[in-house]
Parts: structure tokens; C-alpha cells; sequence
């Protein structure tokens, strides 16, 4: 199909938006509310462009092109009009950029700059809402919500939790949970993909920095860091290096100059809790424990389980989440090795993901009075530290993570998108069974794009069928299919919260719109599996570390010092009435 | 003081509606504040759960519709005529002052139960703008500067009544005559 953009001839697919032609051809057109993948919904009408024959002008995420089509995306009634609509925003909008969290990396600051907005031209009244602090994971402060919508599409119809919506109408409208009330008594579930799609700074992490800060600088504790497979592969991003740069090495030296004392890689842990859940699998599978396994390594997925499906409760693996193993097991066996008081440590993460500030905090995740991890940041959060320190990440010298919680195999690694955990889960689930590594290194099925990925692996006599999901939409699709008797044969479901995993966690470098995440997603990803295809150390149960662990502390998997440590007996949670 | 909401009720109400989809949402709502004379949070948690819809999809509608509220009305409901002659006469100026005097938004009940005060689309007395209904009285052409006695006079009725339920005064047609 042929049409003209800004008079140059060119070839549009049929079915195509403007906005994708215009993206295709290397021009970009500004946009707000528009998310890839979901139905365009036209409320910023920040994407308006011209074309000849019509009156009015046309929003070109949601106008398809049609033949012949003449389109002018940045005529100057365009753009003026562009202009005014960000006037509009600001009419109402704290002038606060040098204050927010946002600033400069903000799309309506931006859009304001690049349209040349030098003075407010409607002094309209501002709005005063509370700050929502309630939610361990997310904060909200409406006063800088420009009703893009962004984050209640993506929370319903991405994420299937729909915890907000617009609420009111007119100028007293805003964005907020049932009710007007806290997040953290929604059925919020810590995610964090909304503030991955907020233009601006209305959503944000609950900010763990200050404590982080104080540790470091408190002569009495001894600090200890962990970092999560997927932090290395996106860190770059926010240093202005390409998208899918793994900075393992640097990440630690980074982290050592911030001045931790003790430097690990949460994917020891994961080749940990491969150990314990492998067993648990097998365990299941042998004395008809319930089947599917559910995983529980993403913390809101096992908090929307809790409140959507209480009855599924005891498919879910009682391991904890790696992050919580780690913690555990530095305030434990670590500190007895190295002869240090448990609550003298200062345990930190660093995470791609918001629902582990979350998951940190829940009481279970405590021993006699403390907390297996004790702060978690954000990759994002990480960046504003190690600038605020001058730390230029790429000019340290390569380091290693400490031994032996540093040590890993590149199956732990695998952790940090989806279908890794379900991947490194049968390399030792094989062994378990049959005593031999499984031949084909990779079952590339299970690292595909789909929401919905089955794979059925032979170990020995027995076949293993597993399932990935993932995102919790999709986590709902499926788990509304085993309930209702259509997957009757699966031993194992492993479950991202994040479309794509942590990767696409709420905790990553924001993206600037739907088609730069994807690609940040898809290059983060392969980095994950290239750190696989080059690793020498591939199998969970061939890490020595994890070993001598087993063989000085916990005994053997599912031991009672394993389940001590490293499994969690959940409650129901009660029901919150008004 | 505030009544509550009669969930028996809510739930027969849903029961005879069956299963149903997302677009009888509104005409549920409807129905509720009919029978119940607002929408509680419990009843509009159940028309969630009843339609497999988010809490905060159902709130989010409701309160897009001027027509629902979400507290129950005041012994008292006073309604702020919001007209075109009353907006010309000045309503928006004593919708203010009776906010002030009341300390509520409109849409919203006094803490005591006593007055609710609404904001209503042309009562039908334009030549007496602006006008409100305090209970089942008619007060005409009034003023900002006059709502704090006009309030002080029904709230000294209602504490004398006690229980008691407030018998109207002057009625549309006394006023209109
Ligand atoms: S949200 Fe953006 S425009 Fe608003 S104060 Fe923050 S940086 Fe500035
Ligand atoms: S954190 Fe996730 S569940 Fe919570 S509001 Fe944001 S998108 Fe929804
Ligand atoms: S909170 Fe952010 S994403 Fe949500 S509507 Fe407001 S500006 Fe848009
Ligand atoms: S209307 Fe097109 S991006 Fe908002």
C-alpha cells in the first residue's frame, strides 16, 4: 500500500498505524498513553499528525494507513498542536522536576523541552492528593499523573490485576485503587509494570537508598550485597552503553568501591533453590504430593495466588525465592564461617523487579527478629547511587563476586527470564532421576516469546511435562485451565510475573515506549543466554559451592536445616473486609 | 447514626440477576441505590465479585455517574439546584457556602448523619433561582450569606425531633404560589 509522510513516497504494511509507518521510517512521533500490543486507546492525543483531505487532525497510534494516504507528522499545526497539549498537562502539574525522581527521565519534561515550553501559560490550580506510601513496593503520588491511563491498561488488561482506575470525573479525576484507597490494600501485587509505563514521576519504587546509604556509612555493620541475574545484563543501559552489554565484572567492582564488604551473585542461590525445589519435584512426583508444582520465586505471583487462588496454596513450592535463600543463608552459614553476629549484617540487593522490596518485608522472611534481607534496590536505584558516587562503571577494573556465595553456575544465571527457571530446574531434576546430565544442553522451546510455552523432557523412563508462563495474565490463563481439569499431566509450572521475567522486571532502566522495551527485553534475554551458551559451570548441581554448603550446614535437600532455612509454610492470608 | 447497608438484600438482588456480564454493571448499580439509597463498599465489592470485574473497575465507573453516592443520605438531604437559571443566579456561590457550613463535598454525609447535601439538575423553579431543597422544603432565591441560619434552623429542628423523622414546612407549590 502506498502512501506519502512528509511527501516522501512510501510503502505501508496493510493493517499498519501511522505511528508504526512513521517508527518504521525512522521518524518518531511523540506518544503518551500508547502501549504496544494493546489496543490503542487515544487519550493523550499527544501522537496528532496531519493529513491532507481531513478537517481535523488524527491520532497516529490509533489511524490506520490507508492508500494513498498524505501524512504529515510534524506540519507546524501538528506540532503547535502538540504543543498546546503539553501546555495543557502542565496546567496543572507541580513544578517540582527539581525535585523528582523522574527528572530527566521523564517524557513529559521532555515533550515540554523539545516543544520549546518556556513559561506556563495556564496558571490553572494544582492538585493536591495524598502520596500513597502504603504499598512496601510502589509509591504514588497523583499530583503528577497526567490521566495518561498507561498504567490501568497495563495493570488489567497486561497484567490481569486491574488494582487501579480512573476514578471521578472531569477535573476531579484520579487514578487510584477501589475505593480511593491505600495500594497496599488493593490487589496490588507489587509488579511494578505500571511505573515502567508511567510517563512521568506519579509512580515510582518505594526507595530503599537512604537506609542502603546509612548501612554503608555505619562503621558497626559489616554490609553484605547480592545482585540478581538480570541486573548485570540491563546496568549498562542507564551508563548510555548498548542495551544487552553484560557488565558482570564491573557490576562488582562497582559495588565493592560503593563500599560493600561482601559481594555475591543471587544466582548461587538460585542454583540453591534448584537443589531444593528439583527435590521437592521429585519428592512430589514420588510420594503424590500435589501436582503441578507451582514455582515461587516471583514474589507477585505468590501474592496473587494468595488472594485470587488460596485453594491452589499447596502446589506452590515451599522454597523460598532466591533473593530470601541468599539472605538466609549469609545470616546463617555465612556468618558462622566467618565468625560474625547475624544482626550485625546488613544484608542488600540489588533487583530488576519492585515486588521484592515487598517480599523482603514479609514476616516470614525473618528469623528470631531478622530480616533475611534487610534493603532492596532497584537496577534504576543502583544507577542514581553509583552516580551520586562519581563511580564510572566503565572504567573499574573487571572483579569478581566473593566466594563461596559468589560462586555460580550459568543455569543460575538462566533466573532472569522466563523459562530459565524451568530450564535449570530439569538439568538437576534429570540427574536427580536418572544420575546422568540430560543431553541436549538447552530445551530452546522453553525460552520462546509465547505466553504460554509446554515442554515434555525425557529423564530416564519418566517424562517430564512442564509449563512456563509467562506474565500473570497469562499465569491466569493457565492456572484457570488446570482448574478446570485441561492439563491434567503437568509436574511442574513455572511462573514470571513479568511478561518475558525479570528482564522486563518493574525494577529495570525505563524504556521510552513499547517497541524500545521489547527490544531491550529481547537483547537482555540473549545476553542471559549467551552468559549460558559461554559458561563452563552449566548444571546447578555441579556448583561445588552449593555443595560444600549441603555437605557443612544443611545436609541434603529437603533436610530439616534446609526447610529451617530455605522453605516458608504459608498461611492464608485473612481476608480484609471494610 | 449512619445506617448500614442491607447485604441480604444486595445479594438477593444479585441472585435474581444471575450470571451476567460486564455491561449490566451500571443497571445493577442502579438497582442497588435504589433499593438501598446508596452504594456501600461491601455491596459494590460483591458486584465485582458477582461480575468478575476488578474492585476498582466497578468504583471507578461509579463514581464516573453523578447519579450514584456512596454514603447514605443525611436525615436531612439538602440539593443544590445546579440549573442553568440557578447557575446564572449565582448556585455555585451557595453550593460553596453550604459546603463550607456543612464541611462536606457534594455527594457526601455529615460525620452526625444529619444532612447529605447533593447537587441536582433543574428542579423546575427558575423564576425563584437559585434554589435549594432542604428535606422536603423549598427555600427560593437564596443567598450565600444566608445558608449558615437556614442550616442552624434544620439542625436545631433535628436535634429537637431526636429519633424523629422531619415533617416538610413549605412545600414547591407554597413556594411557586
Ligand atoms: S513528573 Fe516530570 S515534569 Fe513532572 S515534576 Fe517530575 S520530572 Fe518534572
Ligand atoms: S504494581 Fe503491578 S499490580 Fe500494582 S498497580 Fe502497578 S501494575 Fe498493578
Ligand atoms: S500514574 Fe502515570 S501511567 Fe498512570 S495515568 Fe498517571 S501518568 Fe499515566
Ligand atoms: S493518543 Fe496516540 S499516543 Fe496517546
Amino acid at each position: 500500500m502506498l502512501a506519502t509522510l512528509n511527501g516522501r513516497a512510501v510503502e505501508a504494511h496493510a493493517g499498519e498505524s501511522i505511528l508504526d509507518l512513521a517508527r518504521r521510517e525512522g521518524l518518531d512521533i511523540p506518544t503518551l498513553c500508547h502501549l504496544k500490543g494493546l489496543s490503542p486507546s487515544g487519550a493523550c492525543r499527544m501522537c496528532v499528525v496531519e493529513l491532507d483531505g481531513r478537517p481535523g487532525l488524527v491520532t497516529a497510534c490509533s489511524q490506520q494507513v490507508q492508500e494513498g494516504m498524505a501524512i504529515h507528522t510534524h506540519s507546524p499545526r501538528a506540532v503547535e498542536a502538540r504543543k498546546t497539549i503539553v501546555e495543557l498537562l502542565l496546567a496543572n502539574h507541580p513544578d517540582d522536576c527539581l525535585y523528582c525522581v523522574r527528572s530527566g527521565d521523564c517524557r513529559l519534561q521532555e515533550l515540554a523541552q523539545t516543544h520549546g515550553v518556556r513559561r506556563r501559560r495556564w496558571p490553572a490550580g494544582m492538585r493536591h492528593h495524598r502520596l500513597d506510601v502504603s504499598s512496601p513496593a510502589i509509591g504514588r503520588n497523583p499530583d503528577k499523573c497526567i490521566l495518561c491511563g498507561a498504567c490501568v491498561r497495563v495493570c488489567e488488561e497486561r497484567m490481569g490485576v486491574g488494582a487501579i482506575d480512573f476514578t471521578g470525573r472531569g477535573s476531579s479525576t484520579v487514578v487510584a485503587p477501589a475505593f480511593l484507597g491505600d495500594l497496599n490494600l488493593s490487589t496490588c501485587v507489587g509488579c511494578g509494570q505500571c511505573i515502567a509505563v508511567c510517563p512521568t514521576g506519579a509512580l515510582r519504587e518505594q526507595s530503599h537508598l537512604d537506609r542502603v546509604v546509612a548501612a554503608l556509612e555505619d562503621p558497626e555493620q559489616v554490609v553484605v550485597v547480592q545482585h540478581a541475574p538480570a541486573v548485570s545484563v540491563s546496568l549498562a543501559e542507564e551508563f548510555g552503553l548498548p542495551a544487552g552489554t553484560d557488565l558482570n565484572p564491573q557490576l562488582v567492582a562497582a559495588l565493592r568501591r560503593l563500599g560493600f564488604h561482601y559481594v555475591f551473585d543471587t544466582a548461587f542461590a538460585a542454583d540453591l533453590t534448584v537443589r531444593e525445589e528439583a527435590a521437592e519435584l521429585v519428592q512430589r512426583i514420588t510420594h503424590g504430593g500435589p501436582l503441578p508444582l507451582f514455582t515461587s520465586c516471583s514474589p507477585a505471583w505468590v501474592r496473587w495466588l494468595e488472594q485470587e487462588r488460596p485453594e491452589l496454596l499447596p502446589h506452590l513450592s515451599t522454597c523460598k525465592s532466591p533473593q530470601q535463600m541468599m539472605g538466609a543463608v549469609v545470616k546463617s552459614a555465612f556468618a558462622r564461617m566467618k565468625g560474625l553476629d547475624p544482626a550485625r549484617i546488613f544484608s542488600v540487593s540489588i533487583m530488576p523487579c519492585t515486588a521484592k522490596k515487598a517480599e523482603a518485608a514479609r514476616p516470614e522472611h525473618a528469623r528470631e527478629g531478622l530480616a533475611d534481607v534487610d534493603a532492596v534496590l532497584t537496577v534504576r536505584e543502583l544507577a542514581r547511587l553509583l552516580r551520586q558516587r562519581g563511580i564510572r562503571l566503565t572504567e573499574l577494573k573487571p572483579d569478581h563476586a566473593d566466594l563461596p556465595l559468589g560462586m555460580r553456575s550459568t543455569a543460575g544465571k538462566l533466573f532472569g527470564a522466563s523459562g530459565g527457571v524451568t530450564e535449570a530446574a530439569l538439568r538437576t531434576a534429570h540427574f536427580l532421576i536418572t544420575g546422568e546430565d540430560p543431553p541436549p544442553m538447552r530445551v530452546e522451546v522453553l525460552h520462546g516469546t509465547e505466553g504460554l510455552r509446554f515442554a515434555t523432557v525425557q529423564a530416564g523412563i519418566l517424562q517430564l511435562r512442564v509449563a512456563v508462563a509467562s506474565g500473570l495474565l497469562q499465569a491466569r490463563k493457565l492456572v484457570d485451565e488446570i482448574q478446570q481439569g485441561l492439563h491434567p499431566h503437568l509436574h511442574m509450572v513455572e511462573v514470571m510475573s513479568c511478561p518475558g521475567g525479570c528482564v522486563a522486571g518493574g525494577g529495570q532502566p525505563l524504556s521510552r515506549d513499547g517497541d524500545d522495551a521489547e527490544r531491550r527485553r529481547a537483547v537482555r534475554h540473549a545476553a542471559l543466554l549467551r552468559v549460558d551458551d559461554e559458561g563452563m559451570l552449566r548444571r546447578p548441581h555441579r556448583n561445588w559451592a552449593v555443595g560444600e554448603l549441603y555437605r557443612d550446614e544443611l545436609g541434603e535437600p529437603l533436610s530439616q536445616r534446609a526447610h529451617e532455612l530455605l522453605h516458608v509454610h504459608r498461611e492464608r492470608p485473612r481476608e480484609v473486609e471494610a | 447514626m449512619v445506617q448500614a447497608c442491607d447485604m441480604d438484600l444486595v445479594d438477593a438482588l444479585l441472585a435474581r440477576h444471575g450470571a451476567c456480564g460486564r455491561q449490566d454493571l451500571i443497571p445493577l448499580l442502579q438497582e442497588i441505590q435504589e433499593a438501598e439509597g446508596f452504594l456501600s463498599r461491601a455491596a459494590l465489592r460483591r458486584v465485582a465479585a458477582h461480575l468478575h470485574l476488578p474492585e476498582s473497575k466497578v468504583y471507578g465507573v461509579a463514581t464516573f455517574y453523578n447519579q450514584f453516592r456512596f454514603q447514605p443520605r443525611g436525615r436531612c438531604a439538602i440539593a443544590v439546584c445546579r440549573g442553568t437559571a440557578c447557575h446564572v443566579k449565582g448556585s455555585a456561590a451557595v453550593l460553596a457556602a453550604l459546603q463550607r457550613e456543612l464541611r462536606i463535598q457534594a455527594g457526601a454525609t455529615t460525620r452526625d448523619g444529619l444532612f447529605s447535601l447533593d447537587v441536582v439538575s433543574c428542579i423546575g423553579a427558575c423564576g425563584l433561582a437559585p434554589v435549594i431543597a432542604v428535606g422536603d422544603d423549598y427555600h427560593a432565591g437564596v443567598s450565600p450569606t444566608q445558608v449558615p441560619g437556614i442550616v442552624a434552623s434544620y439542625r436545631a429542628k433535628l436535634q429537637a425531633l431526636g429519633e424523629g423523622v422531619l415533617e416538610p414546612s413549605t412545600s414547591v407549590e407554597e413556594v411557586l404560589a
